[in-house]
Parts: C-alpha cells; structure tokens; sequence
C-alpha cells in the first residue's frame, strides 16, 4: 500500500500569551502547539486522531489541510512537499484535500443560504460549468436533509443540522482526503451512525482517506484502521485500532480509555486517574512530559525522555515502563 | 420543591416554507437538587427548549402557549426586567457552541471580571476568583492566559472556560447544552464529577443536554427523551435505561455504539427521517419510523405513567403490549 499522506516531524508554532514579562521569564517567545509529528495515511485508510483537548490536534490538521504554516518538517501528499507551497501551487492540492471544521455554526458564513454554502467551493475553484442548484440538490441528499434546507441560513438551523452541511461543504468536490475535526459533535447517535456509514461508503466507493479528529472513543473503534494518541503536541502512542483498544500501554492512552463513561447507570468503572494538572506549554515538563499527570511515575521519568519503543505489527509509544 | 415547572408550552418558528412548530406541549419538572438529562435527535427542540427558559428565543419564534414556572413566578408573563433580574442570578447557561458566550473582541480575563458585577469585592478578589476558575477546570498557566483572547483557545477550552463562567454566578439552575462534547474523556470524566460535587456543594438543579448517551447515564438523576418537538418520555435514568418503553428511546439506544461490542462498519440506524415540522403527520410522531406500529398509531397517544417514576407517550402502553 502506498502513502497518500505522509507528515515527518511536523512543528506548528504560535506566539507565546502574557507579552513581555512571560517571555523575559521563559526566555522564549513561541509555545509549540505542534511538536514533531509523524505519522501517515494509507490510501483508503481512516487514521484517527484522539488526545488531550489543546494537545494540537487541530493545529496539526490545519497544517496539514494548508490552512496554517508549519514551522518546520514535511507534509506529503502524493510525494510532493506541501510546507512552504506557495498559495497558487497549493490551490491545485485544496480540492483534493477538504476540511470539516470543528465549529459548526462558528465556520458557516452567517450571510450566506445554507444552498451558497455548500456550493461556494465551486465558486472557489473557478468552477463555472456546473448546474449549482442540481449540486446542492445532490449535496443536501447525500447527507440527509431535505430540499427546504437550501433557502434557509445559518442560525435556522440545528446544531446536528449545521454538522451536515459542513460534510455536504466538505464534499462537494469530490477530494481524495477528506480531514474531519471532531465530525459527529452533536449529532444524535441515529444520524451519527448515516453521516459515518456515508463517510465509509463513500470510502469503499472512491478510495477516500480520512484523518478523523474526535473525542468520542465509541466511534473511533468502529471506524478506524489505525489511530495515533496526542499529548502536549506529540504523538505518544500509535498503532491499528484494534491493538490499542485491546492492548494500549501508554499511561495516557490507558487513562482515556478507561475514562470512557458507559451507557448504563449501574456500571462500575475502574478508571486510571490522572494527577495533577494539565501542563504548561510555555515551560514543558521535563523527562517524559507525561510525568507531572501519570499516575506510574517514576524517577527516572523526570529526568529522561524515554525512547519511542516499537512491539510488533507497528504498534509503538514513548513509555519507561510499559 | 420544584425549582422549574414547564407546563404545556409550545413554541412555533416563522419561516418562508410556513410555520416550523419547533416544540409542542412540552411538559415536565425540575426538583431541587436534581440533574435531569435531555436526550433525543439532533434538531428535536432541545436548544429551542432552552432558549425559551432563558427568553433568548430567536426574532422568528413564537412561544405560542404554555407557562413556564421559576421558583415559583410565570416567567413567560413577567416584563423584561423582571424576567432579567430572576435569571441573572437564579439561571446560568452553558451554550451548546462556546463563541455564543464569548465575546470575540474582548479578552477572556475581561470577560470573567465582567460576570462577576454583582459582587461588591475588589478588582484583584475578582482576578482572583476567575483564576481559581479556570484552574478548577483544568486550564493551564490561567494567569497568563486571562490576557488572550477567544480564538487563542482550542476549541475544548473554550468549551472550559465557558463552563468556568456559568460556575462563577452560583446559579440554582445550571443549564448545560452540549457542555463536553468538544472535551477528551479524561477532561469530561473530570468536569461531570466537578459540576457533580459543586451541585451537592451550591444546592442547583442542572438540565443536561447531551448525546453521548454514557455521559446522561453516569451524571443525571432523571432523563427526558425528545423526539420532533414532543417529549415522548421521561423517567428515572436508571428505568429509562435498562427498561426503555417507548419505541423511540429503544431505537435510539440501539444505536448506540457504546453499546456494541464488536467492530461493525455498518453502523445501526433509525430507518427513515424526522418528519416535517411545517407540515405535520396526524398521529403518534413517530409512527412513520416505528417497527411497532398498530392501527391506533393514526391517533395521537397520551402520556402514559408506566410507573411512578417513569412515563412514556405511546399506544402500546396502553393495549399492554410494551
Ligand atoms: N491562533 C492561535 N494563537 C495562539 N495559540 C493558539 C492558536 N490556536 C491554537 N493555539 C494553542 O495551541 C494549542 C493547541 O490547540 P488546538 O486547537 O490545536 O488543540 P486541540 O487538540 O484541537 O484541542 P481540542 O480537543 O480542545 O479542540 C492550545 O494551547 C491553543 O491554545
Ligand atoms: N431560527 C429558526 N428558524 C427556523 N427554524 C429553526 C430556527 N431555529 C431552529 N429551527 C428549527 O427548529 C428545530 C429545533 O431546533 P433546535 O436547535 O431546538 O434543535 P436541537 O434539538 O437543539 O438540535 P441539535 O441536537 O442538533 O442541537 C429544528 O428543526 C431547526 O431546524
Ligand atoms: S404510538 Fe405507535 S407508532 Fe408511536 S411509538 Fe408507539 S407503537 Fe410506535
Ligand atoms: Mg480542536
Ligand atoms: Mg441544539
């Protein structure tokens, strides 16, 4: 199998909070949302993307998608380096690449029908010899809603509703990897099911790949072929789903899993507890970064970062000690 | 004592297609004390619900009948200020999207300060406070980060800190709409036990909308199931739970991929779509996606109490069928 996306060491960075003071104090004037990234997409494949919220998820995705600049490393997409593109070059790559946001209403222009909306990359693209009416018929079905939808505006619709026009947007063109922040945010667990099961057949029908972005570990279990785990802008634990559902062995990784609230009132949890609190960017943890909120800490974690350990079938993380 | 009483309200939407009867003789209670879920598909009235209770219903909606009683006092029938003087320290909402309570200019730091004008403590007592705030919500380096503004925060912490706003009033009735969807299962673990503890702590009762099914079962005393605007039942969590009676809340659960343990890429589904609300069926709301379906169906069922704690609106209930 090839790569269709293939991202080394990606860094994305942004000013530091505070001004002056802060940066006398740290002597830095940039956090790294984004800390050296690795990780690829297989063609046809779903990668997903969990972790800690603010651990870079989203800045890595927006890099990734053209919308942010990375720092530093490389982001291939079909063996051409999409860092440091210019703007023209990359328009070429923008209908391959689409991107569901995470905002919902926050990302759909107020001003605009929901029928401009969603055939505004046309427009985009300098795309004139299509029927737009006929697209955004096309469009609206394919993700559930009903014609009416068309004429109405943003703050007219649901929550669950503005989800599915950002997936109609996200279509449109037809692109080849589709990157989606946290897609089924507020949508019930009925039409979550249609808009994921659309997302796979339209996966098994035109190859789509897919880095899926979320929070909900119910359904990344059922969707992904292979997930990467993100703390504190890292990548620190990554393998096939299944592996890291039956087997997971960062403590992080461990801890979210186990976090998951189950739909049954009576249900007892054994749940690893993080300690502490969420770390800072502007001084990271020394060691293994995890060490201020893990609950197997050691000494040796404070003072040393530990080696990316590979077991088999590419399942690896950065642990002492598991 | 019962700290809201919602009696028969209706509430209607102008649009161009013709009147969207959003909510329709919605009935229930909220007892001191208590967390009472709110589930049901996306586009059902739960928001709708909501923005009636805190008068912020949109320029084309109509509250076409129905009382809505605060501790007490019809608040549907009170003049403006009234109304603000009883919410402004009686209600406080989480909105479903975090840019609804923040404002987009102002700092974060400002923002928190300014909720804050009802207290007669000084300037620094009061930085001090939203300090302490955010830090109970897991916000690192809160000091430095009061100067930024909105979009300097990923989306889970604005999400936090809209949470750390709603907390700082003491409310008696804390509205929560979606308020951890855009959390990791660590952080929303950790923000269901907090608003858990302040509950036994500051004596509020909390409406909790939410899909993710786990979250309703492991935090709420009692869950309310909409479907198209009705409530169609409502009970303790634990009986709606493991004896749902309404074909509605059976199908929903079904869908859950909480609940099913085996990798599946075909994921369940309500077969059908929510009907139109402009132009409404006669009969049971549900009776065109319902596996049960008997001729009564044509007509409209009652609210039916199964049990003291439990109601659901349904035929089968009372041709003791379900
Ligand atoms: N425009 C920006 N300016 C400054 N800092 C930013 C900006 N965007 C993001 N950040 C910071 O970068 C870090 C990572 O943010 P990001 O939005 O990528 O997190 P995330 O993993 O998507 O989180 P969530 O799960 O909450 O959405 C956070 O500390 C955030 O405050
Ligand atoms: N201002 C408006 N004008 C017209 N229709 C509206 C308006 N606001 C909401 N609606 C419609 O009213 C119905 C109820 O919307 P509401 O936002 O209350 O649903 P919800 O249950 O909160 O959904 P979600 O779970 O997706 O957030 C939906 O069909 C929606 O399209
Ligand atoms: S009243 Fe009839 S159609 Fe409605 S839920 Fe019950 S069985 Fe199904
Ligand atoms: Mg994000
Ligand atoms: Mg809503």
């Amino acid at each position: 199998m090839t790569a269709l996306l293939r991202v080394s060491n990606a860094v994305v960075r942004f000013p530091v909070p505070g001004g002056l003071m802060q940066n006398m104090l740290f002597r830095k004037n940039f956090i790294e949302a984004v800390s050296g990234v690795s990780f690829s997409i297989e063609e046809g494949q779903t990668y997903a993307i969990v972790g800690e919220s603010g651990s870079g998820k989203t800045t890595l995705a927006r890099a990734v998608a053209g919308l942010h600049h990375a720092d530093e490393g490389s982001i291939l997409y079909e063996d051409v380096d999409l860092v440091g593109l210019a703007e023209k070059q990359f328009k070429k790559y923008r209908r391959h690449i689409s991107m569901m946001f995470q905002d919902p209403v926050g990302c759909l222009s107020p001003r605009l029908t929901i029928r401009s909306i969603i055939t505004e990359p046309f427009k985009i693209q300098g795309i004139k010899n299509k029927d737009l009416d006929a697209e955004a018929k096309r469009l609206l079905e394919m993700v559930g809603l009903s014609l009416d939808f068309a004429s109405r505006y943003p703050h007219q619709i649901s929550g669950g509703q503005a989800r599915r026009v950002g997936v109609a947007r996200a279509l449109a063109l037809n692109p080849k990897l589709i990157i989606a922040d946290e897609p089924t945010a507020g949508l019930d667990v009925s039409i979550q099911g249609e808009l994921l099961n659309l997302l796979m057949s339209l996966q098994d029908k035109m190859g789509l790949s897919m880095m899926i972005i979320t929070h909900n570990l119910n359904i990344v279990k059922h969707i992904s072929d292979k997930m990467g785990i993100m703390y504190l802008g890292k990548i620190v634990e990554e393998g096939s789903t299944e592996d890291i559902f039956t087997n997971p062995k960062h403590p992080y990784t461990r801890a979210l899993l186990s976090a998951n609230p189950e739909p049954d009132p009576d249900a007892v949890i054994d749940r690893i507890r993080l300690v502490g609190e969420p770390p800072s960017l502007i001084q990271r943890p020394s060691g293994c970064e995890f060490h201020t909120r893990c609950p197997f800490a050691k000494d040796k974690c404070v003072t040393t970062a530990p080696q990316v350990t590979t077991s088999h079938a590419n399942h690896s993380y950065s642990c002492h000690y598991s | 004592m019962t700290i809201l009483d919602v009696r028969n309200l209706s509430v209607d939407y102008e649009t161009e297609q013709g009147t969207l009867r959003a909510l329709r003789d919605v009935s229930f209670t909220i007892e001191d004390n208590k967390i009472v879920g709110v589930v049901g598909e996306s586009g059902c009235g739960k928001s709708t619900l909501i923005s009636s209770i805190i008068n912020l219903l949109a320029n084309n909606a109509v509250l076409s009948s129905g009382e809505i009683i605060f501790q007490g006092k019809d608040i549907v029938r009170l003049s403006e200020d009234e109304m603000r003087d009883i919410l402004g320290v009686g209600v406080s909402i989480i909105f479903q999207d975090p840019m609804q309570t923040h404002n987009p200019v102002l700092t974060v730091g400002r923002q928190m300060m300014d909720i804050q004008y009802r207290d007669k403590t000084s300037k620094e007592k009061k930085k001090e406070a939203a300090i302490d705030m955010l830090r109970v919500v897991g916000i690192p380096d809160p000091e430095s980060r009061l100067s930024q503004y909105p979009h300097e925060f990923s989306g889970g912490m604005r999400q936090r800190i809209a949470i750390a706003m709603a907390l700082m009033v003491k409310p008696s009735l804390l509205i929560a709409d979606e308020p951890t969807t855009a959390l990791d299962a660590t952080l929303e673990v950790q923000i269901i036990e907090k608003l858990r503890e302040l509950q036994g702590k500051i004596n509020c009762s909390i409406l909790f909308i939410s899909h993710h099914l786990g979250v309703i079962a492991e935090l709420c005393d009692e869950v309310i199931v909409m479907y198209a605007g009705e409530i169609v039942e409502h009970g303790d969590v634990r009986d709606v739970f493991h004896n749902a009676r309404h074909p509605y809340t059976q199908a929903l659960f079904a869908c859950d991929p909480g609940r099913i343990k085996e990798k599946s890429k075909n994921l369940p589904t309500i077969k059908g779509s929510i009907p139109n609300l402009i132009d409404l069926p006669s009969g049971c709301i549900f009776k065109h996606r319902c596996t049960q379906r008997i001729s009564v169906c044509d007509t409209s069922p009652a609210m039916h109490r199964v049990s003291e704690k439990q109601q659901a609106k349904c035929h089968l209930l009372t041709q003791g069928k379900n």
